[in-house]
């Protein structure tokens, strides 16, 4: 047992990317994380190596971060080759040290997919997501007095539906474990959601199509059923949303 | 048209095409098993074939479309996903992508070797140690053709290889189709999953155990 774990902390080798801007080379660097308790969350023992860094007059590593709630979608980091770190359900503002040990070494990289580009170091740009929002992911509706209570019944199932895609944070951590840099978790649990909803199904073709193009003209890949998405998103978005989303572009081909 | 260009529609060509593969494939496999009953079936099997006439080629011309539409797409679709990632992760790790499912693209083009090479062999019937004979009744004897080349090591080991390859790609393809297709959902897809891979181990078992038994001696008539 090392002296530091006698005392309640931990000290980590983090083996960073870093990389100035857009399109700079980039290339890893090791630094030691001290004096880490199992209560640091990942970004608050980021926060202590920013602060080491800070203090040896070097630039801190940049990583996007908001409501360290688990619930932004901001927070965005491939820890050991798994977006999020790879814990069930957690962003990575809400993976906890305890999940590692005294001496461990973490790599940690930035999400990488062609529409993301890496803007510094761990951050990268998520327009694209976006993108595909603007482009359909929305109802249109004549704004007014507000409409009566209940005058448009929805279900329980549908609602819960809607409700288990709206569940997506829009982190992107899809993209980063998807082989092809697809995007179609995303897109596949907005167009579901608003599918399954009567104020969404009088654009749901237009809805289809639009958000179809924008995933192409963002870069993202193509859908071949791997389903590392799934098992990526922090926030269990299923691939049920993704053959939704397929019947969805069918239907507006069909009718 | 939005089949062609867009991302879903290109998948759902690549699916029905590679759907109706699928159906010649248990087609395939049905007819051959021809072959366990005892040669006079098998050549029986095949003159039947044969008598259908026009309607061979028409089939064969729509089983080509889907071949090429299936290829031509797999090919573009994996072209645009290897421009959509920049590259690996320093440490890669995968939660569910499989062997089979990362490697669609190479089973499926060792797959088109393999069925170049086989329809020169049995159905152009022009590879060198091909045998052409008639059997007692005056039938192109089809059951000597396969036995004679098979009892060769390499032609048998092409094609048990071959076979292993088609249960890799259709292992992950049966699964991968319908949900492309949108016929899947969080209840159906692990069944699915589970049907691909029975139905792609019958496929390895039926098709791989001719080229075994007539190897081994144990299919001699
Ligand atoms: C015996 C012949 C073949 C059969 C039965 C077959 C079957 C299938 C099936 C059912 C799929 C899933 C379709 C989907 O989900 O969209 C698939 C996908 C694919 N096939 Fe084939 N295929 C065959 C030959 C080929 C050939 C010759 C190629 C060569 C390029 C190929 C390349 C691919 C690729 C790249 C995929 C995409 C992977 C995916 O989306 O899962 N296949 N195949
Ligand atoms: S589907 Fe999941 S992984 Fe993808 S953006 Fe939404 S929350 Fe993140
Ligand atoms: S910072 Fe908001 S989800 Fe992690």
């Amino acid at each position: 047992m090392s002296a530091n774990s006698e005392h309640g902390t931990m000290t980590l080798k983090l083996i960073v990317w870093r990389q100035k801007g857009p399109n700079e080379p980039g290339r890893f660097e090791t630094y030691l994380a001290k004096g880490i308790t199992e209560h640091h969350s990942f970004l608050e023992m980021l926060d202590v190596v920013n602060q080491d860094l800070i203090k040896e007059g070097k630039e801190p590593i940049v990583f996007d971060h908001d409501c360290r709630e688990g619930i932004c979608g901001t927070c965005s980091q491939v820890i050991n080759g798994l977006p999020h770190g790879g814990q069930v359900r957690t962003t990575v503002c809400q993976l906890h040290m305890r999940k590692f040990k005294d001496g461990d070494t973490i790599y940690i990289e930035p999400w990488k997919a062609k529409a993301f580009p890496v803007l510094k170091d761990l951050m990268v740009d998520r327009g694209a997501l976006d993108k595909v929002i603007q482009a359909g992911g929305y109802t249109s509706a004549r704004t007014g007095a507000a409409p009566d209570g209940n005058s448009i019944l929805i279900s329980k199932e549908s609602a819960d539906y809607a409700m288990d895609a709206a569940e997506c944070i829009g982190c992107g951590a899809c993209v980063a474990a998807c082989p092809n840099g697809a995007a179609m978790l995303f897109t596949g649990a907005k167009v579901s959601q608003l599918a399954a909803l009567p104020q969404g199904k009088v654009e749901a073709a237009e809805r289809v199509n639009s958000m179809l193009n924008a995933m192409k003209e963002c870069g993202f890949g193509n859908c071949t059923n791997h389903f590392e998405c799934q098992a990526a998103c922090p926030k269990g978005i299923d691939v049920k949303f993704i053959a939704r989303l397929n019947r969805e572009y069918l239907k507006a081909l069909v009718f | 048209m939005s089949l062609l260009t867009s991302s879903v529609g290109r998948k759902v060509l690549m699916a029905v095409s590679g759907f109706f593969l699928l159906m010649f494939i248990v087609a395939h496999l049905a007819g051959n098993s021809t072959i366990f009953i005892g040669s006079d079936w098998l050549n029986a099997y095949a003159e039947h074939l044969h008598e259908l006439g026009p309607f061979v080629w028409v089939f064969r011309a729509f089983m080509l479309a889907m071949l090429l539409i299936h290829i031509l797409f797999g090919v573009i679709l994996t072209l645009e996903n290897w421009g959509a990632n920049p590259g690996k992760y320093a440490v890669t790790k995968r939660l569910k992508v499989t062997f089979s499912s990362r490697t669609m693209i190479w089973t499926g083009l060792l797959l088109l070797s393999f069925i170049v090479y086989h329809l020169l062999q049995f159905t152009f019937r022009v590879t060198p140690e091909i045998v052409l004979a008639a059997d007692e009744v005056g039938r192109f004897d089809v059951f000597t053709m396969v036995v004679s080349s098979l009892r060769i090591v390499a032609i048998a080991a092409i094609y048990i290889f071959a076979m292993v390859v088609l249960f890799l790609h259709t292992r992950h393809g049966i699964q991968s189709f319908l949900q492309t297709l949108g016929l899947s959902n969080d209840n159906l897809q692990p069944k699915y999953a589970l049907a691909g891979k029975l139905i792609s181990a019958v496929f390895l078992v039926g098709f791989g155990a001719i080229p075994v038994l007539i190897f081994t001696g144990i299919l001699v008539k």
